[in-house]
């Protein structure tokens, strides 16, 4: 199905919704839909490749304050598709008869259409994976490759239509040295770039060959360390699960409770907004709201706002700012600071340089405490200088302590880092974070 | 029309072709802080064509369960197969093309299940036992049953029907006083899920479990934090699970040992070589692959490939025998495995996953367990989790501790926390509990995979007692 064929499905649906409401209905509908190239590598060979096209719609009816949900998968072709649409609406309308009144319902009745079509140039997947393993060739190379288009759609019974489209692909690969040594890579975007992806692969070969100096064992401790931005987006990720969300806040979950209530304090120089403006997610929510170009949330150090859905607005009385119910960050900017990379890793002088971080979790949450591994490209570094990989650490620590009085200094670039997440669907979330230099960082196994 | 005349109008010049096809349906309901919440319901029907052609194979999954939407999504697969044939990791002319003929159905799976409102009266009433304080700050009960047909049809003549249905009830409730907010829930968020009908909230003693878990939570906010030291510890069923997920089934996963994860699930401090010989915990570790466990969340008969699946021990008396490796993985790695090829829908492809991961009991009461302990931490339900990607390095965390003096239960402390290394850990596996000691228990969120996948899987475990384990708290 072409781009414009899925637009214009989408409009027949809803075009198909308002006229199968009854007196005094009110829906909103989304659509989440993909025609997805996935090829997974390794050594250096194709493991897994395949093709995924999928339609969802989720659609929500809703009668006075009583309502319901479904999502359901459909074809893409109304003929087809018009029975199974027209049965869920039937459920959802007969389990509307028995619920009670939703205190906290809320949906968009200002209409404001959008439309957002980013068609990049993407060469046939097969023709890509060849020139991958070509230039791959003689290296331990696992990943995998993602690309094609990905639609999102709001559609309401007030006649309000949304639409996001995005040709995109995002390559992830690692190059192995050995065991659990490894440099990871991504690059992703709306057009392959030869050029741009060669110098990428170069540059992954470059630090390939750091791996094969003999591997320094640390002891646990507290160490300097510099944190790229890749391994920072592990951090704002799980500042994401729930920290920023006003719901969380407010029923006392969020691992920031104590930043919101004045209990701790992060470093001046830090601050996060959601930047819907800059990112790559629609510039809708699934209410049908729209969502401003930037909610902030911390400045200064301080907390100033959260992430506050219509229903958490609802709940506590707190206006909206067009986050979805998650209420989870989907295009987190951090603002940088004032090194460059190369002060960055002279300010180091002698530490730890953090390549990735991986499976974080909370050992203490309302202290924002959280623990995870080194992984991939971790390196000492002495003199300013990278001196030996390390071998995988585990860290326990407050990031009101490392972002708050243990933080030198963020990197002046923040990089932009789209999410390679393929759970259910491929997302279209996206950070841009700086790097961070801290006094010390608490290692423990 | 249906799966199997679908599949008779498709055509295809490959060497072997598969339409694997998933219909699950769910219901989700929650009241939250008194509010029912507004009903969801799921309908997610989907095929996966399969091809082998030229040395290679494809996959091509496609919500468009017409003739033409399905002989397109053949028509992709093929073309993959063909197209990356050279490069193709393996050589699919030796992989076996099975032909499995058979049914399974999960217990109960007709019977009559609530309706909504029956539904929403109960979660009402355990809504309403869970708010009963003024630092119950937040409350939630929750239900999601699901449905599930799964349908593997092949070119070699096989058809396999698999009939599922789920029953995966909740509590969690939010304490907060002085600063400090504390989490509580029924066996963790989705912690109760079985196979098979609502007898299972019987089992679990679902009803007035929301008063129970409110107070427990109440208790927690007036503990200490639990003390630092080398301690035994007693694991319940709830944490015992986690630990084997964590560090016995993803290690073992036979497709992270040949490579296919290193760039996003990780690889695994098991080698191929340590099959047979390796020590991978005490005398008393026995663990199974059992797809035979009637209520337990991941029983079937075949797996995804359509590979007849049978209880298998994975490691006996403290010694590695097999790893968790599909039909595939064994022809690569040239060792026995188990019937694990499994996807989680219609467009995912199957890779080797956990299914049931049990540890099979011992001979200890709860009773004698703590009896035997005489300075020790009691900690239940997992709130935290995080391994290396060699499935090494770990750190568990648990809503619930309770200090073990002379042989009794004593005070109860709060953020409880252990970490150990997976490698060295099983061993200091000192009593395991008897069958009165078991929960058959399981996660839903299973992820791995490059696309992803979340997948349900089912932990059969005992209490455990470890000896010499490194705990801690929280922060002061």
């Amino acid at each position: 199905m072409s781009h414009s064929a899925m637009e214009t499905y989408f409009r027949d649906v809803a075009s198909l919704l308002d006229r199968s409401l009854v007196r005094g209905e009110v829906y909103t509908c989304r659509l989440d839909a993909e025609a997805s190239d996935f090829v997974r590598l390794n050594r250096g060979k194709v493991r897994q490749p395949g093709t995924v096209t999928q339609c969802y719609l989720r659609l929500h009816l809703i009668e006075g304050s009583r309502h319901g949900e479904e999502s359901l998968t459909v074809s893409g072709d109304l003929a087809r598709d018009r029975e199974p649409i027209l049965v869920a609406l039937a459920r959802l309308r007969a389990a509307l008869a028995g619920l009670p009144d939703d205190p906290h319902l809320a949906y968009s009745t200002e209409v404001r259409d959008t439309r957002d079509v980013r068609s990049g140039s993407l060469p046939a997947a097969e023709a890509l994976i060849d020139s991958i393993l070509d230039a791959a060739s003689g290296l331990d190379l696992v990943g995998v490759y993602s690309g094609g288009p990905v639609y999102r759609g709001f559609a309401n019974s007030f006649g309000q239509r949304n639409w996001h489209e995005v040709a995109s692909f995002n390559l992830q690969w690692s190059l192995y040295h050995r065991a659990d040594k490894a440099v990871k890579t991504a690059y992703g975007g709306f057009a392959w770039d030869a050029e741009a992806f060669a110098a990428k692969m170069a540059g992954a070969r470059q630090r390939l060959a750091l791996l094969a100096m003999p591997a320094r064992l640390l002891e646990p401790g507290r160490y300097r360390a510099y944190l790229t931005p890749s391994a920072m987006e592990e951090i704002a990720g799980m500042l994401c699960w729930g920290g920023f969300s006003g719901r969380a806040l407010h029923t006392r979950q969020s691992c920031l409770f104590r930043l919101n209530t004045g209990a701790a304090e992060l470093d001046p120089s830090v601050g996060f907004s959601e930047k819907t403006g800059d990112g790559v997610a629609p510039a809708f929510q699934d209410e049908g709201f729209t969502r401003p170009d930037e909610v902030p949330l911390v400045t200064g150090g301080r907390m100033v706002g959260s992430l506050v859905s219509p229903r958490t607005a609802r709940e506590f009385a707190l206006p909206h700012n067009g986050a979805n119910a998650s209420e989870v960050p989907e295009s987190l900017d951090m603002r940088g600071g004032e090194l460059s990379d190369d002060d960055a890793l002279s300010l180091l002088d002698r530490g730890l340089y953090i390549g990735n971080l991986w499976y974080l979790n909370f050992s203490d949450r309302p202290a924002c405490r959280i623990t995870g591994m080194t992984r991939f490209a971790s390196f000492w570094v002495e003199d300013g200088r990278i001196a030996a990989p390390v071998d995988v650490m585990r860290f326990d620590d407050s990031v009101f302590r490392l972002l708050g009085r243990e933080l030198i200094g963020l990197t002046r670039e923040a990089e932009l880092l789209v999410s390679s997440d393929t759970y259910r669907q491929r997302s279209v979330a996206s950070m841009r974070l700086p790097g961070a230099v801290v006094r010390e960082m608490a290692f423990t196994l | 029309m249906t799966p199997s005349s679908l599949f008779r109008h498709l055509g295809c010049d490959a060497d072997f072709w598969s339409l694997r096809f998933v219909d699950e349906r769910a219901e989700c309901y929650a009241v939250r802080k008194n509010v029912p919440q507004p009903p969801f319901y799921v309908s997610d029907r989907g095929a996966m064509l399969t091809a082998y052609a030229a040395g290679g194979c494809g996959y091509a999954a496609t919500s468009d369960l017409s003739i033409e939407g399905l002989q397109a999504a053949l028509d992709r697969a093929g073309v993959w197969a063909r197209a990356t044939a050279p490069k193709s990791l393996i050589d699919f002319r030796a992989v076996p093309r099975p032909a499995p003929q058979g049914v399974y159905a999960s217990p109960e799976i007709d019977a009559r299940g609530r309706t909504r409102a029956e539904w929403y009266e109960l979660l009402a009433e355990e809504s309403v036992a869970a708010g009963c304080d003024p630092r119950i700050v937040d409350w939630e009960a929750t239900v999601e049953t699901r449905t599930a047909e799964h349908r593997l049809l092949t070119s070699s003549g096989g058809d396999v029907v698999q009939s599922y249905r789920f029953v995966m009830p909740g509590i969690a409730v939010t304490a907060h006083a002085d600063g400090d907010t504390q989490v509580r829930t029924l066996n963790g968020y989705r912690g109760l899920a079985q196979q098979g009908g609502e007898s299972m909230l019987e089992r679990f003693r679902y009803v007035g479990s929301g008063r129970r878990v409110a107070e427990e939570a109440l208790q927690l906010l007036l503990a200490p934090n639990c003390p630092s030291g080398k301690t035994d510890l007693l694991l319940l069923p709830d944490q015992v699970i986690l630990q084997i997920h964590e560090a016995i089934g993803h290690p073992l996963e036979l497709d992270r040992i040949l490579g296919d994860e290193r760039n996003f699930a990780g690889t695994s401090f098991v080698t191929l070589d340590m099959l047979g010989s390796y020590r991978y915990g005490s005398d008393l570790l026995n663990v199974t692959f059992d797809p035979t466990c009637p209520e337990e969340l991941a029983s079937y008969a075949f797996d995804d490939d359509g590979t007849p699946a049978e209880k298998v021990y994975l490691i006996r008396n403290g010694i590695l025998e097999r790893p968790l490796g599909s039909a595939l993985s064994q022809t690569r790695a040239g060792v026995p495995g188990v019937a694990n090829a499994r996807a989680d829908n219609w467009n995912r492809p199957p890779i080797d996953r956990m299914a049931n991961i049990n540890l099979e009991p011992g001979d200890a009461s709860l009773t004698e367990m703590i009896a035997g302990i005489e300075r020790g931490v009691l900690m239940s339900t997992n709130s935290s989790w995080s391994i290396d990607d060699s499935r090494n390095k770990f750190q568990f965390g648990c809503e619930w501790g309770q200090l073990i003096e002379n042989g009794r239960l004593a005070t109860v402390v709060k953020n409880p926390n252990y970490r150990g290394i997976s490698a060295s850990f099983w061993r200091s596996l000192e009593r395991v509990g008897d069958p009165s000691t078991v929960q058959v228990l399981g996660t839903p969120y299973c992820g791995k995979g490059e696309p992803s996948q979340v997948i349900r899987v089912g932990h059969a475990a005992p209490a455990c007692v470890f000896t010499d384990v490194d705990v801690f708290g929280g922060e002061a």
